[in-house]
């Protein structure tokens, strides 16, 4: 019998209870023609040869913690305070599920109550929802709300400076949805161009999409566009990929946008080659009723004790099934969890601190660029950036190799990005950046670039 | 009460525990000149301090979450036995490999060359969920169970359309999870409710005559059924709807009760996700994070979104050279965290054990019924596989509902099983007690609710007024909704 499940005896005694004499009977209702022989799979292994295993896909890997890593777009490298991942692993949170019985799981539900809380205080936003998958699901979660909310309306304009992945999610749902996407380009200083805004936008446009620090890592005019999107009759969508930039600068929601969504895994979250990471999505209050995901609200017990629970669960496909506003079901609590944590920890002043210390290394690394005679490289010079911006290079991928052998991941290849994209590396840096990492990258630069 | 305990009592929001002055983590020293955003933006679109986030200790955050933590109830604590939700046993090793700095400190945007660990570790899932279903191709992209959904059907779509075909039709039977008709609209199909026979299984008359009167796109399925019994005529199904040029996609949710046993692929399906939090036991986490795989059929593997992880020789590659592709359905390469706990479960469990997982999980809910008939009414009398549905007729004399049988099961030290679905059963307990479960738990767990169905008739507004042990009583859901309070705000309290 196996480690994970019960004995022997325990099958002889419940087959006797039930009159059976062997499993197999149990199992008489699945037709021949359907039956699988022994599954082409090893043996059953202890838990030192399965580490043993895993131990070696691990070490496979180029770890960024063996390097001086300055990866971003998208997945950021931030502190991760220890007690978080400590909270998480208590099996009371970790192998809960979804608090259907609200007595007991005021745990989770207290937590989710709370993470929507700080995720309004981040966004400025009336309500938020109990998390998203990723930004990317919940961009387009965001577009599809905005064709509930404007009907008869279905173009989509998208800033061009969109998250590459974000934007191949959304292409996966424009032909089922019924959506049209019209793409708005960035300017000389990596913003939004304003005036190709303006003529993309028309009364058949439902949802004005931007992220702000956008992919190219530069800082969007965002009480500009919401105007514009506002004139236009519009919802307007303040994408947001590298979520501590909320740290130092307005959300959306100072500027009246519609919604405010995007991605929490800067928070802290382990990178884990892409996921489980942190969708969130904020709104107005006015947008209540058509908002997806799940929501905890507070409310009373019969003794008059507050206490929380599922609510709003109306606009969800357990009960409205084909008119529900997503079909999402779980979302990704355990990371909410982790990222309220991170956030209680860090509270008021180290939110605004780790911003800062981002930005002032982002900063340090990009003035040695500028003053290496590489100036020129910085691909939108003019444009303000917070952690991350582009530097020119027409081989970033050799560029890339070649630092790494000095022991440097220097950043991410636009080239994975495909052609729209000028050709260069995407520099990255946060608080976890040394200053010796941050010179040996400008040294490096100096030589190679 | 006073000291710990009432404080425990009532343990307070985070913000409500914020005293100025207090920190709980300390960042590294600044080693770069500090520099001000103010000299290069404008005022406008910047901010100060977020005024009301909460001023805490380390110690003050870890004794919140830790108290908050005592209000839930887990698996680590005791049999779970939420119909359709598999909840098994989290094994720590998994928690503990997920975790190796060389997978969880990984970047997804390195070069391949940098990853292949992981690109051989995600090959190695794909190669072991093949040999569980029997398909051609697994994506590891969706993040759950629905959004495998999703990246079925859309899948489905895309093949239909290569072919000039715009049929609109999806057929879904009466028992299916609220998934699956909200999955087919997001997907941009219209839904056809199939009534179930009198036993609870997809009635093949009906799906003939639907089949007959043409534009089916594809029969949502879920094998067993949400009733825990196994569809005999699946395969029949999947031959009818293919000789029309329609798919099958399989729920894959309750795969738990026939890994070892059966192939999907024998049964025809096209498309079925695969829920890693349930049959492979990553971690439920309170909701989420999932993991929905979905395998496909020969059919549908040029629709496959990109990318995908290909073999060549001793290297890995993520590929996304597939011209037909339905694109992608989240950032990156799914939740990978979840694929190295699931891979992680395969290799523990073996083949032996994983066909022993299904065996302890049909074993267990057969036990379970034995155990609780006479008690409670059975939805259905065909035979139980992983799941049992009961029904609360026989309480009905004295008023009692499913939703009472549940809360009196909380004071026993029992969560509830999933009620009032499936829906097309009245007043429903469905009971999935997992193979995790040895016959002491099973035992207590059936003695408990034997003893509800004894309250119900002799003293029923005992059970009317429960739960009386846990940290609230029943809550007000109707206020939640009606005046929806859904974030703290200072002052308001």
């Amino acid at each position: 019998m196996h480690r994970y499940q019960a004995g022997s005896e325990d099958r002889r005694r419940m087959l006797a209870a039930i009159g059976a004499t062997s499993v197999e009977q149990l199992f008489e209702t699945i037709p021949s023609g359907v039956r699988c022989g022994a599954l082409d799979l090893p043996s059953a292994q202890s838990e030192e040869e399965v580490r043993r295993e895993f131990w070696a896909y691990a070490t496979a890997n180029a770890a960024p913690e063996c390097f001086a890593s300055f990866l971003g777009a998208g997945v950021y490298r931030h502190v991760m305070p220890a007690a978080a991942d400590a909270l998480i692993q208590r099996g009371e949170f970790f192998t809960a599920y979804t608090p259907y019985q609200p007595e007991v799981s005021q745990g989770t539900l207290q937590a989710i109550f709370e993470f929507q809380t700080f995720v309004c205080q981040l966004t400025e936003m009336d309500v938020a929802n109990a998390s998203m998958y990723d930004g990317a699901t919940a961009v387009v979660e965001a577009v599809l709300m905005a064709r509930r909310l404007l009907p008869g309306r279905s173009r989509v304009v998208v800033a061009g400076s969109l998250h590459p992945e974000y934007r191949a999610v959304l292409d996966t749902y424009e032909e089922p949805a019924g959506l049209g996407l019209t793409e708005a380009p960035w300017g000389s200083d990596g913003r939004i161009d304003r005036q190709a805004l303006a003529a993309a936008l028309g009364p058949d446009v439902c949802a004005v999409v931007v992220q702000s620090p956008n992919v190219l890592g530069v800082i969007e005019d965002l009480p500009a566009i919401g105007e514009a999107a506002k004139a236009a009759g519009a919802q307007s969508v303040h994408a947001v990929a590298e979520a501590t930039s909320l740290g130092v600068l307005a959300p959306g929601g100072r500027f009246g946008f519609d919604v405010v969504c995007g991605e929490l895994q800067a928070f802290g979250i382990p990178p884990a080659f892409g996921g489980p990471h942190l969708g969130f999505f904020a709104t107005r209050q006015a947008h209540l009723r058509q908002m997806p995901g799940r929501l905890a609200g507070e409310t009373v017990d019969s003794e008059g004790r507050r206490g929380y629970v599922l609510t709003l669960s109306t606009r969800e496909q357990h009960i409205r099934r084909g008119k529900a506003t997503s079909n999402i079901c779980t979302n990704h609590g355990l990371m909410a969890l982790y990222t309220s944590i991170v956030l209680s920890l860090l509270g008021k002043k180290g939110v605004r601190e780790l911003a800062l210390a981002s930005y002032a290394t982002a900063e340090y690394v990009k003035s040695g660029v500028r003053g290496s005679g590489l100036g020129a490289r910085l691909a939108f010079p003019d444009g303000p950036t917070y952690n991350e911006f582009l530097v020119l290079h027409d081989d970033p991928d050799g560029l890339l190799e070649t630092l790494k052998k000095e022991g440097i991941l220097g950043g991410v290849s636009t080239t994975r990005f495909g052609a729209r994209f000028p050709s260069g590396v995407l520099v990255a840096a946060t608080e976890k950046n040394t200053r010796q990492e941050c010179d040996r990258l400008i040294d490096a630069l100096r030589r190679l670039a | 009460m006073n000291g710990t305990k009432a404080l425990r009592a009532r343990e307070r929001l985070i913000f409500e525990h914020s005293s100025a002055g207090r920190v709980g983590y300390q960042l590294p020293h600044l080693e770069v000149p500090a520099a001000d955003p103010a000299a290069t933006l404008p005022a406008e679109l910047l901010r100060g301090e977020l005024a009301d986030l909460p001023e805490v200790s380390e110690v003050d955050v870890v004794r919140h979450y830790t108290r908050l933590s005592k209000w839930n109830y887990s698996v680590d604590e005791g049999l779970y036995p939420l119909g359709s939700c598999t909840m098994k046993y989290n094994p720590r090793l998994n928690e503990e490999l997920a975790r190796l700095p060389g997978l969880a400190q990984l970047h997804p945007l390195q070069p391949d060359d940098q990853v292949q660990g992981a690109l051989a570790l995600m090959w190695q899932l794909e190669q072991a969920l093949i040999a569980v279903t029997g398909m051609t191709r697994v994506t590891l992209q969706p993040a759950a169970g629905a959004h495998g959904e999703l990246a079925g059907m859309l899948m489905i779509r895309k093949a239909l359309r290569q072919r000039g075909d715009n049929r609109r039709k999806v057929l879904i039977p009466d028992s299916a999870h609220g998934t699956n008709p909200a999955t087919a609209v997001f997907a941009g199909f219209d839904i056809v409710e199939i009534a179930s026979t009198a036993q609870g299984t997809l009635d093949l008359a009906a799906l003939r005559r639907q089949l007959d009167g043409g534009d089916v796109a594809a029969l949502m399925i879920t094998v067993p059924n949400t009733l825990g019994v196994f569809e005999p005529d699946i395969a029949t199904a999947s031959a009818l709807l293919h000789e029309k040029g329609a798919f099958l996609y399989m729920d894959g949710a309750n795969l738990n009760a026939f890994v070892g046993v059966a192939h999907p692929g024998k049964m025809g399906a096209d498309a079925l996700h695969i829920n890693l939090h349930k049959t492979f036991s990553t971690p439920h986490g309170g909701g989420g994070p999932g993991a929905g795989p979905v395998a496909v059929s020969e059919a549908l593997v040029p629709y496959l979104p990109v990318p995908m992880v290909e073999r060549h020789g001793d290297r890995f590659v993520l590929s996304s050279d597939r011209p037909d592709s339905i694109g992608k359905v989240r950032g990156f390469y799914g939740n990978f965290g979840m694929l190295v706990r699931a891979l992680a479960y395969i290799r523990s469990l073996g083949r032996d054990g994983l066909r022993g997982m299904a065996e302890g999980a049909v074993l267990n809910a057969n036990y379970v019924r034995k155990g609780l008939e006479g008690s409670f009414k059975l939805a259905y009398d065909g035979p139980s596989m992983h799941e049992v549905v009961f029904d609360d007729t026989l309480q009905a004399a004295t008023g009692i509902k499913n939703i009472d049988i549940a809360k009196r099961l909380l004071d026993y030290g029992f969560h509830p099983p999933t009620m009032s679905f499936p829906l097309i059963v009245h007043g429903a307990l469905m009971i999935e007690p997992t193979e995790s479960e040895g016959i002491e738990e099973l035992d207590a767990f059936i003695a408990a609710m034997r003893e509800i169905a004894r309250e119900a008739k002799e003293t029923p507004d005992l059970v009317k007024g429960a739960p009386y042990t846990t940290p609230v009583s029943r809550l007000d859901e109707v206020r939640a909704a009606r005046q929806p309070i859904l974030r703290w705000r200072r002052g308001a309290e």
